[in-house]
């Protein structure tokens, strides 16, 4: 009988839609975004904890911090979230005394950033909140038997919720301090929040007497430079001036937490069962995390508790034009749930978004080819096979910037010396990142010219915004374009540097420079094989010293590299967070700063004190371009490129303008279930001759034998 | 018997701590803790106090095998070695470096292994042992010649081949099955059929042409010519005497394989998406989580030694004359 049922259930499954649909059937038609994550499966959801790209997919839509980016606007532009406004900003003295907003920077001992949120906020639904009749929590403590037969949080069989207050964000803050949790920005939030550092080795010391799962209430310790004001205010506290603090504020970092969800999953028994803050967040987001199987699939489904918010109704122009502002003033979000299945190669997740499993999907190299024709004007465009698909292309060149650098401390390449200056110039000219973006990037990216890329203020185009020592301006009907200079000029520069011919001039050694990386194997083989040939269009001899991330990080740590690979992902649109990367006191070599070349140059460095701590506006652009000025000259790097993401989306999905900024767009994205499943049905009929033939094939493979078997059996001796 | 197998057990204790020390040396010759700290802290501000506290709050901050500083008995156990590993032999795992438990993450994840790699096997072996019986039973004819050459044409294809020809042929240009994907229950069934297809085609080359030997071994015995001359079907005298007579060789190669089935295969689990315990042994090994690591090496030995322990006994199911003393 049961066998019976099973059959039964495989026909009608098979019979429910395509055969080859990786989706439930139950999940055809609805209004569900579908995605895929990976090849790594996310490590922590804790917003004091997360920080990868893959995780912030997840905590992005689930917690709320104080400010978010405006979704269609460019440049950047910062917008209350859950705050009723902009923080207020006030700028104090080393008496306490308030500043006028113009006040020099060193005369500022401090900042306050206060902020108010909107009441009537209210938590997704969740065991911690749940009370019992008297109105205690019903879970915290857990009474006996309170666990027999959970294994996942929907197994509770009650929820409960409250409104959001300013005490959860502080208590939030205070969680970056929290040993347990290991805050990738802790230390960097201690060099300005007031009192973090203190607080920070103070929990160290209290929870060191603890049981490893003990709850750490951090409400007993109060925090100087976090205060709640009211119920539905909060002020910060930084020291000195830091104008970018406000961009952390839009951050999964800076969003709030519940101090009962913490004591909820620090309790015995929930450790054991995955069920953790780390493991099962709990926010005020438009989706809560319904589903965490990292290892398959995870689920965001809408927060039936999702306060009033509503899709914008302006953007930037060409926005109305692309139908991004069909759903101005609908309420958030527009989807239901959105599924994102684990994919840990390739060519599996590329196949589902062709059949039109996956909503939208990044193009890999491998499959570049397949997907995008480069038009005879140098601009990308879709294939015939992706047009007549109706899949739409969308492309954005990333906050990134990838170089190569030159350890600035090394006797050879470093150093501020005319003689290291003209060689590092020299190998600036000679690599060719117009070949490497062509060769290696299927054209997705863009020559850099300095340190800051499009879309970042203080990034200049044309003419003035080229980097003279390697590239000169050629005029054309279009208006001119850069033109790097000609290798002649490098091997002038480096005959002046002291190596005519690439040979040490006086005793004639050739000159043999350094490569450290982690590249390796036969992939980074054809890189690694350029790189050589670029410098040997100077005769300079590139020894390629191949090694793991550890000891590549460890030559890193103590400038022992002479010639390195490096890129950057900016944490928010601004220049000094590109700017920092050639700071001097920020060096890697000693310091375990960001500035991996550990450039100093004190003109640069004074500058960029000056310009950390000015408002966007014709005085800081003149301070940027000066130290753009001067790190082309000095070249501590190759500017290399600034890639540009390509993005594949299909007819059914929309609202799909990449942010490469914001966390939380996911509330944006819509889907029309009826044209996915027409699509969806047309691409995947089954083909059934095959298996067909297959069996003719058997069967005249087995009728032969059978006949021969039967042969035998019948044969007489003789 | 129960002598034996007791002794046998008694065996793989000293088996397991070297092991676990093998396992243990190599992985901190090319890794320190710090390197650790540093993968799990990620590319961006990670500070030198920062490496410290997650070496503290993961348990790394104990030397490897010697406390100089500690007293007494605690010079040996307050260290890295002792700490980490002492807990495995009460197949207590702890936990992962980021802070899920592996011995829930290992109970979860086998099912999907074993949902693969049972059918696999089972179908496998009927298919493989009933196509080299079809050779031996045609032996010296064309059609025994066509099935070798298919065999060493099978076995000189990548198994990666397999995989990607049978993704591309049955799930993207025949629509019949998903390419990848998986889902616990009966839902998951249409998932399944990919892979355990795959798996068996691509074993039928080597496992057959083996077989195929074994069997040619037996088929010229006197206990053959014996069964054929009461006048026993060939079937009969196939499947029954020639097979039981061949179990031995068979079995060794078999049994071994059957515990280890629940940790499942690197490949097949990438590329059709099977949350096993094959993809999470390799996930570790590239985030350098040394807790998963060495439990999932413990895991591997046991199985092992289990494996060759059941293939001990199982000759005494299959040849009345072995006796395990």
């Amino acid at each position: 009988m049961r066998s019976w049922l099973w059959l039964v259930s495989l026909v009608l499954t098979a019979c429910s839609g395509p055969l080859n649909n990786p989706h439930g059937p139950e999940e055809a038609g609805r209004n569900v975004l579908f995605s895929n994550f990976g090849p790594d499966r996310p490590k922590h959801l804790d917003p004091a904890r997360s920080y990868s790209s893959n995780e912030v997919v997840f905590t992005g839509q689930i917690y709320d911090p104080p400010l978010q980016y405006h979704y269609l606007r460019r440049p950047y532009e910062l917008e209350p979230l859950t705050a009723d406004g902009m923080p207020r900003v006030t700028y104090l003295d080393a008496q306490g005394r308030t500043l006028p907003p113009e006040a020099p920077p060193e005369s500022i001992a401090s900042t306050t950033y206060e902020i108010r949120i909107k009441p009537g906020i209210r938590y997704q639904p969740h065991p911690c909140f749940a009370r019992d009749e008297t109105g205690r929590p019903r879970y915290i403590p857990l009474r006996a038997g309170d666990l027999a037969g959970i294994r996942r949080l929907t197994d509770f069989p009650e929820t409960g919720s409250r409104e959001l207050v300013a005490a959860d964000y502080v208590y939030q803050i205070k969680r970056l301090a929290n040993p347990r949790l290991n805050s990738p920005i802790f230390g960097l939030m201690s060099d300005y929040i007031v009192g973090l550092g203190e607080f920070g080795r103070m929990l160290q010391a209290v929870s060191r007497d603890l049981p490893r799962h003990a709850y750490l209430d951090l409400d007993r310790y109060p925090l100087e430079g976090a205060q709640v004001v009211d119920r539905y205010t909060y002020r910060i506290t930084i020291r000195g001036k830091y104008p970018q603090f406000v961009y952390w504020l839009a951050m999964p970092f800076f969003a709030p937490v519940p101090p009962e969800a913490e004591r909820f999953y620090n309790q015995p028994g929930m450790a054991e069962r995955n069920l953790t803050l780390d493991w099962q967040p709990v926010g005020t987001g438009p989706f809560y995390l319904a589903e965490n199987d990292p290892n398959r699939v995870m689920i965001l489904r809408r927060n039936p508790n999702y306060r009033a918010d509503f899709y914008p109704d302006a953007g930037e122009p060409g926005d109305a034009a692309a139908g991004l502002l069909a759903d101005a003033g609908r309420r958030l979000p527009l989807l239901d749930e959105a599924i994102y299945r684990l994919e840990k190669e390739d060519i599996p997740q590329w196949s589902k978004f062709l059949q039109g499993y996956y909503d939208s999907s990044g193009i890999s190299s491998d499959t570049f080819d397949q997907a995008i024709r480069i038009g005879p004007d140098g601009q990308p465009d879709l294939s015939p096979e992706m047009s007549a698909r109706d899949i739409r292309l969308t492309t954005a060149v990333r906050t990134s910037i990838w170089y190569v650098g030159f350890n600035m401390l090394d006797p050879v390449i470093g150093g501020a010396t005319d003689k290291a200056r003209k060689l590092r110039q020299a190998l600036s000219i000679a690599l060719d990142y117009e070949e490497f973006i062509s060769i290696f990037l299927n054209g997705r990216g863009i020559p850099a010219q300095g340190p800051l890329p499009p879309g970042i203020f203080g990034h200049r185009e044309g003419e003035a915004g080229i980097n003279p020592v390697v590239y000169r301006w050629q005029p054309d009907n279009g208006g001119g374009r850069p033109v790097r200079r000609d290798i002649a000029e490098a091997r002038r520069l480096l005959a002046e540097a002291g190596y005519p011919g690439g040979r040490e001039a006086g005793s004639g050694r050739p000159l043999t420079l350094y490569f450290d990386t982690m590249a390796s194997g036969p992939e980074a083989k054809s890189r690694l094989d350029w790189y050589r040939k670029q410098f040997a269009k100077l005769d300079i001899q590139l020894i390629v010293r191949s090694t793991d991330y550890n000891r590549f990080q460890d030559k890193m740590l103590k400038g022992n590299a002479q010639i390195f690979e490096w890129g950057w992902n900016a944490d928010y649109p601004d220049p000094e967070n590109f700017l920092f990367l050639l700071y001097g006191p920020n060096r890697k070599a000693g310091k375990n700063g960001e500035n991996a070349a550990n450039y100093a140059n004190v003109e640069f460095d004074r500058l960029f004190a000056q310009m950390k701590d000015l408002d966007n506006g014709p005085e800081r652009q003149r301070v940027i371009d000066a130290m753009i000025e001067i790190v082309r000259r000095d070249a501590p790097w190759v500017f290399a490129y600034y890639p540009k993401s390509f993005g594949l989306s299909h007819a059914w999905a929309g609202n799909t303008k990449p942010n490469l900024m914001a966390n939380n767009t996911l509330k944006y994205r819509k889907v029309e279930p009826a044209l996915r499943m027409a699509y969806q049905a047309r691409w995947n009929r089954p083909v059934w001759w095959p298996v067909w033939a297959l069996v003719g094939v058997l069967i005249a493979a087995v009728v032969p034998a059978a006949l021969a078997y039967r042969r035998r059996l019948m044969a007489t001796v003789g | 018997m129960y002598a034996y197998v007791i002794r046998r057990i008694l065996y793989a204790i000293p088996i397991l701590i070297g092991v676990n020390l093998l396992t243990f040396a190599l992985f901190f010759v090319v890794n320190t803790p710090d390197d650790m700290a540093r993968i799990h802290l990620g590319a961006k501000h990670v500070t030198a106090e920062a490496i410290e506290r997650w070496k503290t709050e993961h348990g790394y901050d104990k030397p490897l095998f010697y406390n100089a500083s500690a007293e007494g008995a605690a010079r040996l156990t307050d260290t890295l070695f002792v700490q980490k590993s002492l807990r495995l032999f009460a197949f207590d795992f702890g936990q992962a470096d980021d802070g899920r438990d592996i011995g829930r993450e290992i109970t979860t994840r086998m099912w999907p292994s074993l949902a693969i790699a049972l059918p696999t096997f089972l179908v496998g072996l009927a298919v493989y042992i009933s196509f080299a019986l079809l050779l031996v039973f045609f032996r010296a004819t064309y059609l025994d010649v066509a099935g070798v050459v298919l065999c060493v044409a099978l076995m000189s294809i990548s198994g990666l081949f397999y995989v990607i020809g049978g993704q591309y042929l049955l799930g993207k240009l025949w629509n019949l099955v998903p390419i990848s994907g998986y889902e616990p229950g009966i839902d998951g069934v249409k998932f399944l059929i990919l892979p355990v297809l795959v798996g068996v085609v691509a074993g039928i080359g080597d496992s057959s042409r083996f077989y195929r030997t074994l069997f040619l071994e037996e088929i010229h015995k006197d206990y053959v010519r014996t069964a054929r001359a009461k006048g026993l079907p060939e079937r009969v005298v196939l499947f029954r005497h020639v097979l039981g007579n061949a179990m031995i060789p068979i079995l060794t190669g078999v049994v071994v394989v059957i515990p280890r089935l629940f940790l499942g295969s690197l490949i097949v689990e990438s590329f059709f998406g099977i949350p096993g315990l094959g993809s999470y042994t390799i996930d570790a090994i590239q985030a350098q989580d040394f807790a998963i690591v060495r439990a999932m090496v413990f895991l591997g030995s046991v199985l092992y030694i289990l494996g060759l322990l059941l293939t001990d006994l199982s000759y005494t199911l299959v040849d009345p004359r072995v006796r395990l003393e």
